[in-house]
């Protein structure tokens, strides 16, 4: 019997008289006896010590950001994750609940997730923010969903350049089967503002990242005065660190704003479990996916905190429902509210300051050595692309026999991009750091 | 549990902060002006890390939690999280490892990963896993995107209608809409079974696959599950499983075995990584050979020109990425972790001993709770809140009622065509003690129901909050903090006790 099994042999005898079967297979009668009870070939169970030796070593086998400098970025970013999160995600009382369907024994998990959303509203100038998605990818497909059901017969979405290339994956496979016609402009030369000048009347949203994919920030408030005049919604996603001193997506009007949270006191975690930000002006709350909580009172007039306006979601309205989403990353974005939570107005901004002014440090010393080029054509927060004298895989590899992590091979997806490389610098990349990745790229 | 907690916002002050950050070491560079945001970030907090560790610990003691409380919420699988699990996905060399330093750098990740694919895959009979999916509605999708790419390589485009059984959850119809299909419902018959004439009268040319839930989600095994895939299979089209209820038949039968094409696992409910308040969750999938080349990818193998290393892989005529990078991999490593732990008895136990305890719990109320279809169940069971003599109480009443007792509500008012559901799925983790005490507080709810059914209606009588005012919070959303709506909804509150 497991350690997690409490039933006796006794117990179970008393309980099967109970129900009236006279052992546990009959239990399965209804299961055809051809197919019942098949061997399961698994390897032995194991011990508690045993599993946490063998994963142990097997977590031994990555390389991981406690042991080396890293600076790739690209999507996934290495920021501080202060030990006060841990403590409170770690509590039993979150983390072995579920969705809070019953508000009166979930009011822990009701008022953090509404204070999630109000951080996040806080963050971005936004209205609205839901209870999240699952990952800044899956939050942008659901963007482009709701722009075509605010903007009913528009059914064209324009993706800007500059979109990290596994947004663009995820958007066309989960939009595959609907009538939504992503458009982009491929040309390598391609700008912002050819993107903008697609927007026409056929046109429900253009999709912006800024910072994008290869760091460059784009001033978007004249985007969004273009994008409106043709009747089209616009979608930033953004880096929710940037925030910390650059302008925001209500500030520059956008409709709707998605985000990987990820930086957000969550940690790497080889990809995931992340975090969907989601937010949106308040006019489009009825079209919005996934859960959000808000404030009411209780027959008391004490106040609470309630899942609410469910006739969106899937349990309801089924198949004319625009998300399929039930479960989404709650327990992420309860490490967010944490984190925007302690660090706050004046943590966020120095967090901030030393991505910015430590990235241009470093885009500054890499531009002085021989054979390297770095682009500054444009404003960038905590990554930029540096051109290399060699293929980037080489460098990496001869970064790694100095306990460093390169950038993102950008010629690996790109084949316009050969020996270009994708650096991110953040607060965890001190300046001893900084001095050896320069040093070591230097002796190359 | 804790009385008021204010919201967070109500503790700033300005200058004070709740990290310790490095300062700045290297020569400020020139910000551009134009582009930086001018709000000084004002609507965000400002506290210590102490105020904000009480706060969200006092939050946390307003909940119910399965550490605490028997939470038999159906449909859900509220196992008991192994402490373990917490252990071993925090290993730094999990925690830290960035998705994107490449195979050479991730083989510890990659190995758990394929060894994962290879035990979900035996569990169930499958050939392939995909582990990407986020969860179980994305593994919904992931399925029937997989369905149409394989209808459509055969030149079966045409095929543009997805069957869903009347008793299924939400998400599967919401699934085959966005998928692009038009959704077809079939009926269930008085054994709780599909209804195979409508089944017959609902297949056409136009079926491109059936959803199916098995145990289905009245919590009973589809006991015809062979000749409904037949029928589907006979009709040109594909049968989809909706795992949730996995749970139920660990080692008892392969859903690869009975003809399913494709199935979603929820490691958050049967291989039970915890459920987070409402997730992460995890909805890996598995399929036949004749649909692995259309999985979404990045999947993992062992390389062939060296077997002890592992890589990465897109499958040839993938529908493409579910999601960034490999899928929410913190939750890959528990759900390794469980299947390592408990083998294949282990398993099979698991299963044995939630359908003992969910029967035992019909078995003892079925004559106060009528069952929805009144057979022998498999890891829950659907009672309805109809007690007899008590004609003003609902099941609503019943589960709050049930929270005055010290127990979290099961599912209610779900599978819809069961009137007044009470879905309730009280786990293998679940004590003889525990499962008595929950049937004596509902035989106990249901006197009081036929006696003093205020004690119903009022219910819950000593939670933080009472019973909420939904439709207020409907009808003039307040959906995030705002200091005036709050002054409002207080004075209102003030006025009504004098
Ligand atoms: C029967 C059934 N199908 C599908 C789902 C959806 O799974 P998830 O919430 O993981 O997306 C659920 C979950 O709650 C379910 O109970």
């Amino acid at each position: 019997m497991s350690h997690y099994i409490a039933l006796t042999a006794d117990e179970r005898e008393q309980m099967l008289a109970t129900i009236g079967v006279a052992d546990v297979a009959g239990l399965f009668a209804s299961v055809p006896a051809e197919v019942r009870f098949p061997p399961l070939r698994l390897p032995e169970p194991m011990s508690e010590i045993a599993l946490r030796r063998a994963l142990g070593q097997r977590a031994g086998r990555n390389a991981s950001a406690d042991r080396l400098s890293v600076f790739l970025g690209a999507g996934a970013y290495h920021h501080f994750v202060p030990s006060a999160i841990d403590q409170i995600v770690r509590r039993g009382e979150f983390y072995t609940a579920y969705t809070p369907y019953q508000p009166e024994v979930s009011q822990g998990t009701l008022q953090a997730i509404f204070e999630y959303q109000s951080l996040i509203c806080a963050l971005t100038g936004m209205d609205v923010a839901n209870a999240s998605h699952y990952d800044g990818g899956t939050a942008l497909a659901e963007a482009a969903v709701m722009a075509v059901a605010v903007a009913r017969r528009r059914q064209r979405v324009i993706v800007a350049p500059g979109i990290n290339p596994q947004y663009r994956a995820v958007m066309q496979t989960l939009l595959q089967g609907t009538s939504i016609e992503l458009v982009s402009d491929d040309r390598p030369s391609a700008s912002l503002d050819d993107a903008v000048a697609l927007v026409d009347d056929r046109t429900a949203a253009l999709i912006v990242q800024s910072p994008d994919f290869y760091g460059r920030m784009h001033d978007l408030r004249s985007v969004a005065t273009r994008v409106h005049a043709a009747g089209a919604l616009l979608v930033q996603h953004f880096d929710p660190i940037a925030l910390g001193l650059f302008q925001t997506p209500g500030e520059i009007g956008a409709d709707i704003a998605t985000a990987e949270g990820q930086p957000l006191g969550v940690g790497l975690n080889f990809g995931g479990p992340y975090l969907g930000v989601f937010c949106c002006n308040r006019k489009y709350v009825h079209k919005i996916a996934g859960r959000l909580v808000g404030l009411t009172n209780d027959v008391d007039g004490r106040e609470g905190y309630v899942l609410t306006l469910r006739a969106r979601e899937q349990d309801i309205r089924r198949e004319r429902a625009t998300s399929n989403i039930c479960t989404n990353q709650g327990l992420m974005a309860l490490a967010a509210a944490v984190y925007l939570s302690l660090l706050g107005r004046n943590g966020l901004r120095r967090v901030a300051e030393l991505c910015y002014h430590r990235a241009h440090y470093a885009a500054a010393q890499i531009a002085g050595l021989p054979g390297y080029t770095v682009d500054q054509s444009a404003p960038f927060f905590k990554e930029f692309v540096v051109g290399c004298p060699r293929p980037v895989a080489d460098i990496n590899a001869a970064l790694l026999e100095r306990g460093i992590v390169g950038g993102y091979d950008l010629g690996a997806d790109d084949p316009r991009r050969e020996r270009q490389m994708l650096l991110c610098v953040t607060e965890m990349n001190d300046r001893a750091e900084i001095d050896a990745l320069v040093a070591t790229l230097g002796a190359l | 549990m804790s009385t008021y907690e204010p919201p967070i916002f109500e503790y700033s002050a300005p200058g004070k902060i709740g990290v310790n950050l490095p300062t700045l070491d290297v020569p400020p560079a020139e910000l551009p002006v134009g582009l930086l945001r001018d709000d000084g970030l004002a609507a965000l907090p400002e506290l210590t890390e102490p105020e904000v560790i009480r706060h969200f610990t006092r939050l946390s003691q307003r909940n119910m939690c399965i550490d605490t409380t028997f939470y038999p919420l159906g449909s859900c699988t509220m196992k008991w999280n192994p402490k373990l699990h917490e252990e071993v996905a925090r290993l730094p060399g999990f925690a830290n490892a960035h998705p994107l330093q490449g195979d050479a750098l991730s083989q510890g990740a990659l190995a758990l990963m394929d060894d994962l694919q290879g035990l979900l895959a035996e569990i169930s009979g499958f050939d392939a896993v995909s582990l990407q999916p986020a969860a179980g509605a994305q593994g919904e999708l992931t399925g029937i995107l997989v369905f149409r790419a394989y209808h459509r390589q055969r030149g079966e485009a045409h095929r543009s209608e997805i069957l869903v059984p009347d008793s299924a959850h939400g998400t599967n119809p919401a699934t085959a809409a966005i998928a692009g299909y038009t959704v077809v419902e079939v009926k269930s018959d008085a054994d709780g079974n599909v209804d195979l004439d409508d089944l017959r009268a609902r297949l056409s040319p136009r079926t491109a696959g059936l959803m199916l839930t098995n145990p289905n989600t009245l919590g009973l095994f589809e006991q015809h599950v062979r000749d409904v895939a037949r029928l589907v299979h006979d009709a040109g089209g594909l049968v989809y499983g909706d795992g949730a209820n996995f749970n139920a038949i660990l080692g008892i039968v392969k859903p690869g075995e009975v003809g399913f094409d494709f199935m979603h696992y929820n490691l958050h409910k049967t291989f039970t990584t915890p459920h987070g308040g409402g997730g992460p969750g995890s909805g890996a999938v598995g399929c036949s050979a004749a649909l692995a080349p259309f999985l979404p990818g990045p999947r993992v193998r062992r390389r062939a020109d060296d077997p002890t290393r592992f890589e990465s892989f897109v499958p040839e005529q993938s529908i493409g990425r579910m999601k960034t990078f490999h899928g929410n991999f913190g939750m890959l490593v528990r759900a390794w972790t469980y299947i390592r732990t408990l083998g294949a008895a282990g398993l099979r136990e698991v299963s044995e001993t939630a359908v003992l305890n969910a029967n035992y719990v019909q078995a003892r109320l079925r004559h106060v709770y009528p069952p929805a279809v009144d057979r022998l169940c498999m890891h829950e069971t659907v009672l309805r809140g109809q007690i007899a003599g008590a004609p003003g109480v609902r099941t609503l009443d019943i589960a709050k009622r049930l929270i005055d007792y010290g127990f979290h509500p099961p599912t209610v008012y779900f599978p819809l065509i069961v009137p007044e559901a009470l879905m309730i799925e009280p786990t293998e983790t679940e004590s003889r003690r525990t499962l008595d005490a929950f049937i004596d507080a509902m035989l106990a709810i249901a006197e009081e129901a036929r006696h003093d059914p205020s004690l119903l209606h009022e219910a819950p009588h000593a939670t933080p909050v009472r019973r909420l005012d939904e439709v207020r919070a409907a009808r003039q959303p307040v959906l995030c903090y705002d200091a005036a709506a709050l002054a409002r909804l207080r004075e209102a509150a003030l006025a009504e006790t004098h």
